[in-house]
């Protein structure tokens, strides 16, 4: 065989996705295909998607994992809608998948495991293969399996084992179909199995026979190019949310010369910050793996108290479970954050697929009038920043602070550029120390924030509890007026945030025909779909707002700017609901519950048929 | 961090400005008294101790301490007290809890920081009923309790609550009672100095909703033939002639005479490190033919959670260099000119 040249295409980006059976390893396959991306240099944004069981039934359409992302050499905000290349490397990856590959797009599938009994698992009656189903697309079929284990021949591996090097087979060859370098995977692959040696060599010799299975063979014509995206001067890395946010709260703690302290129960898709926070222990960082979701949150309050940075981390059942305790740090005014990344719900729901529907259990679930602050991170990128300032909040303000992620931001990657530590707001508590004239609730500053005297600080002992606080001495107290006026203070306490937030600025411009309201992981879509409505000349503009409660003191007057408002959120319409009581306006809500985010054509479609009446 | 003398502290330093407001005749007035007294004699600067408790009749004893003080949610303390311990480990925390909040409600929380052996003092004021919400039946009361929840008598099984925290791996289990004023002294120092989870079960009687719920045990004429009290090293001699003491029959205990064919040598020893013995005189809490033990049941010395992840921070920081934008950068930065 003799090398053949081939056409090499630029364009502008890709969305490519990996689909494969749970033990495939495709969302290694992703997440090395993405780390590799952003050091090319790429913009980018990643969706991977997996079955809740851990091992689903092989070949089955429930065990079907994938790993979606877009890069560009422009500025892109999701993982994009259709695809460009689908891996399918089983029948039930295809068939689940299939769907979303553009007409004649690229389709490479493992022909190893199109067996009969993997046909009849995918729910098709004759192989997929045969007959002209897949006339409309570039269908390149390799039987990756076969020719990985010709190439492992030599090492002594059952063929168990070298089977599971197939997916650097398909790595590999999507590697040379974009003309990537393979030095980042091979780095990665030396240092994962660097107490392995012979599995370093099989995954080697398979993303590198994959690589040359496509630079030798005629199969493919075709090559594609996507150049560098323009990116502000700086340091990038790629990163996902649950690190980035992890990475915040560290950065709060180490802003704020407090020790973080973190209790939290394991939970999908929320255990990632427990696992990446328990990697900083050279920073002092303490993680308590508590017994339930309630030993979680109280144990952290309890941590609080002692003057400890205070996190906990779940998902919306396990915020169900913590209720009862925030409301004790509600009336306690401790300083906590909880951050809830959320899923699919009720119950169980859904638990590795995405949703926005626990904003009105952080806004209104728990007894009492129990005002809680809630932030909401945008992006992967942006959970660093939330979460740095839902601690910055926290402890300036001595209230408990919920930041919602989701699935979709916390497990997606993004290039996140790495900030200037020291140019971070200030970080501010409220440890008091003067006996003289102290009081545990004395409210008598600005920021009505109480003094934060921590246990172990000579003459001023005092006693906290759940039970009404009188004002001042936090004595307990059932004075129908002081009770009253302590509801209304940790109102006012939340309030008077708003001044202390960013005011909300609309992408585009300050009035016009639509607004585009979103909050949360929906930022991409939203903004992609925005842009394009721009430039076709639509009067539209998109506000995402991150703070929730309180909102951005100037609100009520963007929205007023605007002949109509649109809420897009994965829900039934939460904050359309809270928006259209607090402003009085007749928001549309753009509303969609099916575990997946949003297109950028759906939210596109909406933005044409309001603007245009379509 | 500057300290106040602990030298000047008397019992009085420790009451607080609030009224005690449980019932007149309460159990719980001995057991603050006890606990006042004892916090002077320990050594340790008074803003180091921290109270913590979860919701009942004797979780309002935060508020009439006057140390650190946090009254909590039901059956949570354990928990919080876990939180406030890592993250000070130099404070010196207790729990005041009951029957109700700690092995109903918090009996989650109860075996697991007992598993930790997160050093902590755990006061349990058992009453065997709820007193707060007014005379149910708790998870130590007995069989057949008759209480507004069960007209006909209770059908649940009690918990043993030595039992409990036994096969929970308590490395520090006893039992006192409220009315031994003399007894409970000792013995809660003795938490105290225990590194690791103390658990202390104190008999407290309600006198409004379970009044004489261990009368046998606390009145003149009986309580010198149903207590046992249990010192390390010594026979388990009881009675008022001192004259019965407890042998093993097989693996059971057995009541004899000292007399013609036993003599105190027979007797069965105390060995608070035995966990097997634990297990037995724990047993034995409701079985009428035989004497209540009180004292320390069983004791161990184990690493606690809170040495151990001091320990594992320390090797943290001498091993990796705690570099913030080290760790931004992570493996596969990249820099945009």
């Amino acid at each position: 065989m003799s090398t053949v040249k081939k056409n090499i295409s630029e364009v502008d980006g890709a969305t490519i996705r990996f689909a494969g059976d749970s033990g495939d390893g495709m969302q290694l396959t992703g997440s090395q295909f993405s780390d590799n991306t952003a050091i090319f240099g790429n913009d980018l944004a990643t969706l991977p998607d997996f079955p809740a069981e851990i091992r689903a039934p092989k070949g089955s359409l429930a065990g079907v994992s994938s790993f979606q992302l877009q890069f560009s050499n422009k500025d892109i905000h999701t993982p994009g809608d259709d695809l460009d290349v689908l891996v399918a490397m089983n029948p039930a990856g295809l068939k689940v998948h299939l769907g979303e590959l553009k007409d004649n797009g690229m389709l490479i599938i493992n022909t190893a495991n199109f067996t009969s009994k993997n046909i009849k698992l995918a729910g098709y009656d004759d192989n997929p293969l045969d007959g002209n189903s897949l006339d409309g697309y570039q269908v390149i079929k390799v039987d990756m399996t076969k020719l990985v284990a010709t190439a492992l021949e030599d090492l002594g591996l059952s063929s168990k084992l070298k089977a599971r090097s197939t997916n650097m087979f398909a790595l590999g060859l999507l590697y040379w179909l974009y003309g990537r370098s393979l030095d980042s995977s091979i780095n990665f692959i030396q240092k994962k199995f660097a107490k392995a040696p012979d599995i370093v060599e099989a995954n080697l010799k398979a993303l590198n026979s994959g690589y040359y299975y496509g630079e030798t063979l005629e199969v493919i014509k075709t090559t594609y190019r996507v150049n560098k995206a323009k990116f502000e001067k700086g340091k990038y890395r790629n990163i996902m949310g649950n690190n980035a946010l992890a990475l915040g709260l560290l950065t709060a703690a180490q802003r704020s010369g407090l020790d973080l302290y973190y209790g939290g129960y394991p939970i999908t898709p929320a255990s990632d910050i427990l696992h990446y926070l328990a990697q900083y222990k050279s920073f002092g960082v303490k993680t308590f793996q508590a017994e339930d979701e309630i030993a979680g949150v109280v144990s952290a309050i309890g941590a609080a108290f002692a003057g400890n940075l205070a996190i906990t981390a779940t998902s919306g059942p396990g915020v169900a479970l913590k209720s009862e305790a925030l409301g004790l740090a509600v009336i306690t005014e401790l300083p906590l954050v909880l951050v809830n990344v959320q899923r699919g719900g009720p119950s169980t729901g859904l638990p590795t697929k995405t949703e926005q529907s626990d904003l009105n259990q952080a806004i209104y679930g728990r007894n009492g009038e129990a005002p809680m602050v809630v932030l909401a991170a945008a992006t992967p990128s942006d959970c660093f920043m939330m979460a740095y300032e839902s601690c910055r909040i926290a402890l300036k303000y001595m209230i408990p602070v919920i930041l919602l992620s989701d699935g979709y931001i916390g497990n997606g990657s993004e290039p996140w550029k790495i900030p200037d530590v020291n140019t971070l707001p200030e970080m501010e508590t409220r440890i008091y120390k003067k006996k003289e004239g102290y009081a545990p609730y004395n409210h008598g500053n600005p920021d009505l924030a109480r003094p934060w005297a921590l246990p172990g600080t000579p003459g001023m002992e005092h006693r906290i509890g759940g039970l009404e606080k009188w004002e001042e001495t936090g004595h307990v107290s059932y004075d129908p007026e002081n009770h009253q006026r302590m509801v209304e203070l940790r109102q006012n306490k939340i309030d008077i945030i708003a001044r202390d937030i960013a005011p909300a600025k609309p992408f585009g411009k300050e009035s016009g025909d639509l607004l585009v309201i979103g909050w949360g992981g929906t930022h991409g879509a939203i903004r992609s779909a925005v842009e394009t409505a721009q430039d076709e000349g639509m009067s539209v503009s998109h506000l995402h707002l991150r703070h929730l409660n309180p909102f951005p003191k100037n609100l009520g007057e963007i929205l007023v700017k605007f002949q109509k408002v649109m809420i897009a959120e994965l829900n039934l319409g939460q904050l359309s609901t809270i928006i259209r009581s607090k402003f009085l306006v007749d928001a549309v809500g753009l509303n969609k519950i099916q575990g997946k985010p949003f297109t950028q054509t759906e939210v596109y479609n909406e933005i044409t048929k309001l603007v245009k009446g379509a | 961090m500057a300290t106040e003398n602990t030298q000047t502290l008397t019992r009085q330093d420790f009451v607080s400005d609030q009224d005690v407001r449980w019932c007149p005749g309460c159990g719980d007035y001995a057991i603050l008294s006890q606990v006042q007294k004892l916090f002077p004699t320990l050594g340790i600067p008074k803003e180091n101790f921290l109270i913590i408790s979860g919701i009942g009749c004797s979780s309002r004893f935060p508020y009439y301490m006057d140390t650190y003080g946090f009254h909590s949610i039901h059956g949570r303390a354990p928990a919080l007290a876990s939180g406030a311990k890592i993250a000070n480990p130099d404070l010196s925390v207790w729990v005041a809890t009951g029957d109700g909040d700690a092995m109903s409600i918090g009996g989650n929380h109860f075996i697991h920081v007992l598993r930790r052996n997160i050093d902590m003092n755990i006061l349990m004021f058992n009453n065997r009923i709820y007193g707060l919400t007014k005379g149910q039946y708790s998870p130590t009361s007995e069989v057949g309790k008759i209480t507004k929840s069960t007209p006909m008598g209770s059908l649940d099984y009690p918990f043993n609550p030595p039992q409990l925290a036994l096969g929970a791996s308590g490395t520090f289990i006893a039992r006192t009672i409220d009315r031994e004023q003399k007894h409970m002294g000792p013995i809660l120092e003795e938490a105290h100095k225990h590194k690791g989870t103390s658990f202390v079960e104190i008999y407290q009687n309600c006198n409004i909703f379970n009044d004489g719920a261990f009368s046998d045990l606390t009145e003149k004429e009986t309580k010198a033939e149903t207590q046992l009290v249990l010192e390390q090293g010594e026979p388990m001699i009881f009675g008022a002639e001192k004259n019965k003491g407890l042998i093993l029959d097989g693996s059971n205990f057995k009541v004899v005479k000292l007399g013609s064919h036993y003599n105190a040598d027979d007797i069965l020893k105390h060995d608070k490190e035995d966990k097997n013995l634990a297990m037995l005189l724990s047993e034995i809490t409701y079985n009428p033919e035989l004497p209540v033990p009180i004292g320390i049941l069983y004791q161990e010395t184990k690493s606690t959670y809170d040495d151990m992840m001091t320990n594992q921070i320390e090797e943290a920081k001498q091993k990796n260099e705690a570099d913030l934008e080290k760790l931004f950068s992570g493996t596969n930065s990249w820099v945009v000119d």
